[in-house]
């Protein structure tokens, strides 16, 4: 997984709440077999006027001129700004593969949904809680083309002048910042696994058909 | 001496942890993962790649599910016209084949969509933790099996090492007092539920559905319940052991026999919150309140009663709300202030994981009473949740009710409920579904999908728009 320790990036806005992983990557870009492609169909519905398939390319179709992401302003950007409970819905990581893809490495909103905020830590994409207040703060400047650092050995957001500290597991951010591989650490702890595994064939027998 | 009382979730995190690191997060063994196509070709990529094997073979289960088309079933991979689907439903069959997973494959009488195959072959048990590429996994919370939805790095991360690495949700209890009314379902009941607490009022928490209106639902119901807890962001429902949840698992192909059935009995009846635990979060509602539910917007928590009218953005003091409420009504195409039954439809999708149990389909087909589909609905189907509850309906006679009246049989699959397969929504098209999610273009670019009970959309599909099916129940008491 890539490391995460700081990033300096434009921001782009995303001015809705609920955002589901539906619409972050729709149905039909989910069949493939690989964990790349999908860059080109984020927000697919909202980024182009048309009904788009699975192989086509942006300049085969008609974009929305007027959605955020589409604004020369925008481009570019590796940060998105989003309202509450962003992610929510399908446990698809299509859709944190398709914002990575797009160029998002970091998500800052007032609240995520469960299953996508833990997917984004799997592949190097920071999703960062900061107060309502903040967020609003931050939609508000953003047109005038907002750049941010983030640092997450530090916790931090800095806006110009203004630093925003965030929270986060520790265990989270140590794996970010090391790029770590989740399942190396998990089998590091095999013999403690395996011995679980034997107490719990013993407890449980019926759980297990071998 | 008298231990600290503990809620059932407390009970089956700690049977599973298998230790807590220094960092707070610990490792939970998994009993159960559930495969399909769509979720679990990168895992196993993953897993080849870095060539390690399935920690425990038997502990899978796969069965191809979210784009098998469900028609010409009989052609099984040669009936699936989409080369990436394709590749997919194939990817699955050579993954189970080449690490010895046992799959129910297409022209497999016992394949069917994951949430409905796991229960029916007895695989869910109570006590277990269950895991699957898909968020509705939530599902087999009804059995008391702590289940649920991930993402396709922690799918391999199951795969490879038989654990998740977790921190532990808060109790959160969803008190369901009183009784349903005749008509009103478990659908009902939970689209209320997530209309009150919001589509994140329940993140991070596990949700254990408790009260006298629970203990009366059936098991399907009960699926049905928990299935929808991820739509009010809790990953995991949970229902506590009772006598239905024991009759239900007894005799099924995968659970215990003998002996060994004795034994996990009296395990099981443990598996309920002791009196006194503490939830950290809860509500109470009265079933006995609530009307049959239509959803209006592009959120589940977006529904009204059926005797109620779309509401107006401008009532609303939020502005976030008031501006997700706008964004809904242009979507969807309706007005402020609009009754829920001057909206009709033209479209009817009875089936899913939320709602294509051999219930669901009884209680759609009971409200066709000789009716015909009307003229205005262009294709109304009906998709059994798998081989075996298909075989079941055909048996008991509901397929040809549903034949009879106008409405297309199909065979098993996720079908229209994400639009993956052939089986999609047109452009502006209103749907009365039994499905889960109303997500802007979740049914297919455009369309327009209005969450109902089964009997809500058979009812619908009957008259062209939504009615209040506890009129007709009541009208046609009255002419008996």
């Amino acid at each position: 997984m890539d490391a995460f320790t700081t990033l300096d990036g434009l921001v782009a806005p995303l001015d809705r709440a609920n955002v589901d992983t539906d619409q972050i990557i729709p149905k039909q870009y989910l069949k493939s077999i690989k964990r790349t492609g999908f860059g080109d169909y984020l927000f697919d519905a909202w980024r182009f006027l048309d009904q788009g398939t699975m192989g086509m390319t942006p300049n085969e179709r008609q974009i929305n001129r007027e959605f955020s992401l589409n604004l020369p302003e925008y481009q570019g950007a590796s940060i998105l700004v989003a309202r509450d409970n962003f992610g929510c819905g399908s446990s698809r990581e299509h859709a944190v593969w398709a914002l990575k893809e797009f160029g998002f490495r970091a998500v800052l909103a007032p609240s995520f949904a469960d299953i996508f905020f833990g997917n984004c830590f799997k592949n190097g994409v920071l999703p960062i809680t900061l107060p309502a207040d903040v967020i609003e703060g931050l939609f508000q400047r953003v047109a005038a083309g907002l750049t941010l650092s983030i640092d997450l050995r530090a916790q931090t957001v800095t806006d110009g002048e203004q630093v925003h500290g965030f929270d986060i597991d520790p265990a989270l951010k140590e794996k970010m910042l090391h790029g770590m591989d989740d399942i190396d650490l998990t089998l590091a702890e095999a013999s403690l696994i395996r011995s679980f595994e034997s107490g719990h064939r013993q407890r449980q027998p019926w759980l297990f058909r071998d | 001496m008298s231990a600290e009382p503990k809620t059932l979730y407390d009970k089956i995190w700690e049977a599973h942890e298998v230790g807590r690191r220094s960092d707070g997060n610990s490792l939970l063994y998994i009993d159960l993962q559930l495969l399909h196509e769509v979720t679990s070709p990168q895992a196993f990529e993953g897993l080849q790649l870095a060539g390690r094997p399935l920690w425990r073979v038997d502990a899978n289960l796969a069965t191809p599910d979210h784009n098998v088309p469900t028609s010409g079933r009989e052609l099984g991979f040669d009936g699936i016209t989409d080369a990436v689907a394709l590749e997919q439903v194939v990817t699955l069959d050579k993954n189970c084949k080449a690490f010895g997973v046992q799959q129910f494959e297409i022209l497999d009488q016992r394949q069917g969509i994951v949430h409905v195959v796991g229960p029916e072959q007895g695989a869910t048990m109570p006590g277990m933790t269950v895991v699957c590429g898909d968020s509705h996994t939530s599902t087999h919370g009804a059995f008391a099996a702590l289940a649920q939805g991930i993402g396709t790095s922690e799918v391999e991360h199951v795969m490879a090492t038989q654990c998740l690495v977790q921190n532990k949700a808060k109790n959160f209890a969803v008190n369901v007092t009183g009784a349903l009314a005749e008509g009103v379902t478990a659908k009902d009941l939970v689209l209320a539920i997530i209309g009150r607490l919001g589509t994140a009022g329940a993140t991070g928490h596990t949700i254990e559905y408790r009260g006298e209106a629970i203990r009366q639902l059936s098991m399907e119901g009960r699926m049905t319940l928990c299935n929808m807890s991820i739509e009010a962001g809790a990953r995991a429902g949970l229902v506590a052991v009772d006598d239905a949840t024991i009759n239900y698992i007894h005799g099924r192909p995968f659970a215990p026999k003998g002996e060994l059935w004795n034994q996990a009995e009296d395990y099981w009846r443990t598996l309920v919150s002791d009196e006194g635990a503490v939830f950290d979060a809860s509500m109470t509602i009265d079933a006995s309140t609530i009307a049959p539910q239509v959803s209006w917007g592009t959120s589940p928590e977006m529904v009204a009663g059926i005797d109620e009218a779309v509401p107006n953005p401008k009532d609303m003091s939020d502005g976030v709300q008031a501006e997700s409420t706008q964004l809904a009504l242009e979507y969807m195409d309706l007005q402020a202030g609009q009754k829920i039954t001057d909206i009709a439809v033209s479209r009817i999708f009875i089936g899913s994981c939320t709602n294509a149990r051999i219930e669901d389909l009884r209680a759609a087909a009971a409200q066709i009473r000789g009716g015909k589909v009307a003229a205005n609905v262009t294709e109304a189907l009906v998709v059994p949740g798998s081989g075996l509850v298909k075989a079941q309906a055909e048996e008991e006679g509901l397929a040809q009710q549903f034949i009879d009246a106008g409405f297309e049989w199909r065979s098993a699959g996720c079908s229209m409920c994400l639009g993956m397969n052939p089986d999609q929504l047109g452009e502006g098209e209103h749907c009365a579904s039994t499905s889960n999610r109303n997500f802007e273009g979740r049914q297919g670019y455009g369309g327009r999908t209005h969450l109902v009970s089964p009997a809500m959309a058979a009812a619908a599909a009957i008259n062209g728009r939504f009615v209040d099916i506890r009129n007709t129940q009541h009208q046609q008491g009255g002419a008996a």
